[in-house]
């Protein structure tokens, strides 16, 4: 049955994949890691870019399980769940993103705890 | 009183979305509360990682090969705990049980090699009360490993409960919850993979 | 055996807390000695402790808001009165004292004030006006009320076993660490929290669930009531913000049990990254808050004005567009800390536009009581002290947005009469406009009318007695938490600020005095046509109180105000609409299963608290088995026959009947 037809559907539920959906999902997300633990430890690209190559790798993959994994794209209200993902997604980068920011900022203006604990001493 | 027109009550029961979907995103909103809470475990350690307060650095203590082992295993046993949940969902027995153990020994050991990781580097001198990064490291990977515990246990329940009581819908929305947090562990886990270990060593 | 806990726990020479203790403990006891003579306790277990019918649940969580409101308010009446003694003397509570008191002050009235207080509400209200019968997981959300209740409990517990945290409603490191503090104060302010914590996150998961997945036939997203879509905000700001406060309180811990270096002074740990944390859960915090209350405001006013709600689309927008940027200004709480210019010249700038939809919701107010026909009735009384209080707390946030005059007023008095303007004037009044609004119908008895306005002018006129002199003395300077001071300046401040607290005093006491009144007179109060306020949502198409299913049939809706409409159209014809057929309903079963999982938490937190390790093991199998057994077990539905809704659903169309011979046709 397809999902349009079939109104019991909930995020995780088969859709019309079924195994062979899972068969791609697994042969993506074992090149994507593959990829990422060659970038990692080559020597081959400009190191800098790295972290960014393997950041969006990262998402890449993620992005295959919750299609392939948790079919979060099939189902007739998919709406509802992509929004609370993209809800929980957004507030996961403010977090972290704004975290780092305002750390990295905070480190540079002022001096760490453990030299001010020093001078104390 | 109200303006309803006369219509039997299990009528409109059935307008009502079905128990699994409700259950099914209920659980989906819990699992976006769950990858939060490792969110702000990601936050501290990024944060923390250079604070090595003359300690091993990531690039001292990790060993990428037995990441990849890890690695490999978790994602395995996401595929089998996939094809276990199309076994739920259409009865094949021999296709649930099996699917159900092989993610159970895949989880098994992963789990493993994760605790001999922490045994190691615990020996060595590097554990989490030796420095901030080492704090930070602990608690997230520490955490995630607590969760798959958790889902080893969840899994093993699961397989008793549908021998116990077969393949009911109940049953059913708990092993549909229980595959969807078992997927959630692994995208957690490329997280850890990419930002720990692999960015970590690299450093 | 006993871990740290010992005699020496108790505080024998410190009469205060010891007196206080022995006649909240002498109380308890009569009152189950009570129950338990008049043979209550059956029903007591039956009906309420294993509820699980979502009216309740969202009853118990309000009395345990209005006594732990007691508790707190009992903590500020000391602060004020310690301060308005101790101008150049020590006042009567030493130091060690008064620092537990104001944190504890703070941890009661955030967490087990205004948090049950408005998911009290929320749980009492959404599923009636959903048109729904309860809510998507009701097991689960009796495991969240019995969780927060364990959380008050062990703060309790701290009064008499131990001490109290001494670090502040938020316990900063490293004053809240081992080093520092090494009493068993701040594990009690921790445990509670994350197992109340943890009771939060579930009502949260299950009121989103419930407010996006189970809705009455035609019941869409945009006829909702106002106050389920500022109750779904609310929760999702629970679900994504508590799991960070759960995150950060463990770290804490882990430095404090286990020798960790999240927060420390030494190896590397990073004090401010706590500050960081706690704030990115602490400002959606105070939007999860208030967010429900102006849901109860958006219902009052509409109501007591006879008239839809002005700009309900704008009031939605205004409405999420606050629940996301709630997340993008948490720096100011601590702008002095230090992260430059450029950080805190974008976090100013956030937390000035964050002030653009809540001026947005106050216009809508104002616009739907223009023209219409207000009745100032207690609940509009309160709408309306709101708006004028929050308006001028909203404007003195506003400034301390801007990074340099917060470098001037943080921490000080400023600060604090600031929170207290917004969370009294808002939360706490929107708390009480709702007590008073669905009051008859959570009963069926109304609340005596004169003396509840009595209490509002009291809360009213005492706010602005004790909170005005704060804003002035924070202006000269006077910093938060002082013990004592000799600036013979402030003395005058504080003792005016001492008499606002007495007078807030009264209008408590006249709340007390309200709610005796109205059970001795329930008789004369009673609600006999479950519609007391001429209401607008479905919630008033219910018999009051509502009976377990709420329903009887599920209701059609086609267009918001749904029960307005259904009025209306029963005025236009001069008859209601034809009965329908009833059948029977299926219900949830109660179950023990929130009680017995608070029953081991208490034990567990508590024996983690004293370091009493073989408890925690016996807690946490218990927790486990308990766990194991629930989900194993099968308990169907109890099903209602079909004439027992029958009569209960013609009893209240015939009250209705009667009610609509005195209806006019309202515009």
């Amino acid at each position: 049955m397809s999902p349009a037809e079939d109104p019991d559907l909930a995020p995780g539920d088969e859709g019309t994949e079924g195994i062979a959906g899972y068969v791609v999902g697994l042969g993506l997300a074992i090149l994507l890691t593959g990829v990422s633990f060659f970038v990692a430890q080559t020597t081959l690209v400009w190191q800098p870019s790295i972290p960014v190559a393997l950041a969006v790798l990262a998402i890449a993959q993620m992005g295959v399980h919750l299609v392939f994994f948790l079919h979060i794209t099939t189902g007739p209200d998919n709406v509802n769940n992509v929004m609370a993902l993209a809800f929980g997604v957004l507030i996961v980068i403010l977090l972290i993103g704004g975290s780092l920011w305002i750390m990295a900022h905070l480190n540079q203006n002022m001096m760490p705890m453990d030299r001010i604990m020093q001078m104390q001493r | 009183m109200n303006g309803a027109p006369a219509t039997a009550d299990s009528h409109q029961m059935s307008e009502l979305l079905s128990k699994r979907i409700v259950t099914g995103y209920g659980f989906w909103i819990f699992l976006l509360s769950d990858i939060i809470m490792f969110s702000a475990f990601f936050a501290t350690y990024a944060v923390l990682a250079r604070a090595t307060a003359g300690g091993p650095t990531g690039r001292d203590l990790f060993n990428l090969d037995s990441v990849a082992i890890e690695t490999g295993c978790l994602l395995l046993s996401s595929f089998t705990c996939g094809l276990a949940s199309i076994g739920a969902q259409t009865r094949r027995d021999l296709l649930f049980y099996g699917a159900m153990t092989v993610t159970f020994l895949l989880g098994l050991g992963f789990l493993s090699i994760e605790v001999r990781e922490f045994a190691g580097m615990v020996a060595r001198g590097a554990g989490p009360s030796r420095s901030a990064f080492l704090s930070a490291f602990f608690t997230l990977v520490g955490c995630h490993g607590l969760h798959v515990s958790a889902g080893l246990l969840w899994l093993l329940t699961m397989m008793a409960q549908v021998f116990a009581k077969g393949y009911r819908p109940d049953i059913l929305r708990r092993v549909l919850c229980f595959s969807l947090f078992w997927h959630a562990l692994d995208i957690v886990w490329i997280g850890v993979f990419t930002v720990v270990y692999l960015m970590g060593a690299g450093q | 055996m006993l871990g740290k806990l010992s005699w020496s726990a108790i505080p024998f020479d410190q009469p205060i807390p010891l007196v206080a203790a022995a006649l909240v403990g002498s109380v308890i006891v009569c009152v189950l000695i009570w129950v338990i003579v008049k043979g209550h306790l059956p029903y007591l277990w039956n009906e309420w402790i294993t509820s699980v019918d979502h009216k309740r649940i969202g009853e118990m969580y309000t009395i345990l808001a209005l006594i732990m409101l007691l508790r707190g308010f009992t903590d500020a009446i000391m602060m004020r009165s310690q301060q308005a003694l101790a101008f150049q003397s020590p006042g009567y509570l030493p130091p060690e004292h008064y620092n537990q008191i104001f944190s504890a002050h703070g941890t009661l009235m955030i967490f087990f004030v205004a948090m049950p207080f408005m998911i009290g509400l929320m749980n009492f209200v959404v599923p009636l006006q959903l048109g729904i019968r309860d809510v998507a997981f009701p097991t689960l959300n009796s495991v969240g009320f019995w969780l927060t209740a364990t959380g008050a409990l062990l703060v309790n517990i701290s009064l008499v076993v131990g001490e109290f945290a001494r670090t502040g409603w938020l316990p900063y490191p490293p004053l809240s660490e081992l080093t520092y503090s090494p009493g068993v104060g701040p594990d009690y302010y921790l445990w509670a929290l994350e197992i109340s914590g943890v009771g939060t996150l579930v009502s949260g998961v299950n009121l989103v669930t419930t407010i996006l997945k189970v809705h009455a036939p035609g019941m869409t997203y945009t006829r909702m009531p106002m106050f389920c879509w500022t109750a779904l905000a609310s929760n999702l700001l629970i679900v994504a913000a508590f799991p960070i406060l759960t995150a950060t309180l463990a770290m804490l811990l882990l430095d404090r049990y286990l020798g960790f270096h999240f927060f420390t002074n030494e190896a590397g740990g990073n004090v401010m990254m706590f500050m960081n944390l706690i704030w990115a859960w602490g400002h959606p915090e105070v939007y999860i808050l208030i967010l429900p209350a102006f849901g109860v405001f958006s219902e009052v006013v509409a109501t007591f004005s006879g008239k839809p709600l002005f700009g309900y689309r704008s009031m939605v927008m205004a409405t999420m567009a606050i629940c996301l940027l709630s997340f993008t200004v948490w720096l100011h709480h601590f702008f002095t800390m230090g992260a430059g210019a450029d950080v805190n010249a974008i976090f100013g700038i956030m937390s000035m536009i964050i002030a653009v939809p809540t001026g947005v919701k106050i216009f809508n107010w104002l616009f739907t009581m223009y023209g219409g026909r207000v009745v100032f009735a207690p609940p509009m009384l309160w709408a309306l002290g709101f708006m004028v209080t929050f308006a001028i707390g909203g404007m003195t946030g506003v400034l301390l947005a801007v990074p340099p005059a917060d470098f001037v007023l943080h921490n000080s008095l400023f600060l604090v009469a600031h929170f207290h303007n917004v969370i009294i004037g808002g939360v706490l009044f929107g708390g009480f406009a709702g007590y008073s609004y669905w009051f008859p119908k959570a009963f069926g008895f109304r609340l005596h009318e004169g003396l509840g306005v009595a209490a509002f002018w009291c809360w009213l006129v005492g706010f602005y007695l004790a909170f005005g002199p704060l804003y002035v003395l924070g202006l000269e300077g006077m910093t938060r938490r002082m013990q004592h001071y000799d600036v013979p300046e402030w003395h005058p401040w504080l003792l005016a600020a001492a008499a606002g607290a007495l007078v807030i005093l009264a209008g408590i006491v006249l709340q007390v005095v309200q709610l005796v009144v109205s059970i001795r007179d329930r008789v004369e109060l009673r609600d006999t046509t479950g519609d007391p306020w001429n209401g607008r949502s479905l919630e008033w198409a219910t018999p009051s109180p509502p009976p377990a299913f709420n329903f009887p049939v599920l209701p059609h809706v086609e267009g918001g105000d749904a029960y307005w409409a259904i009025k209306q159209r029963a005025i236009a014809h001069a008859a209601l609409s034809e009965e329908p057929a009833y059948a029977a309903i299926e219900m949830p079963r109660n179950s023990p299963t929130g009680f017995i999982c608070a029953f081991f938490a208490t034990f567990m937190g508590f024996a983690l608290i004293w370091h009493i390790w073989w408890m925690v093991a016996v807690a946490a199998v218990g927790a486990f088995a308990t766990f194991v057994v629930f989900a194993w077990r099968d308990v169907p539905d109890y099903i209602i026959p079909a004439s027992k809704i029958a009569r209960i659903a013609r009893a209240n169309r015939r009250s209705r009947e009667l009610a609509l011979a005195n209806l006019r046709p309202v515009r």
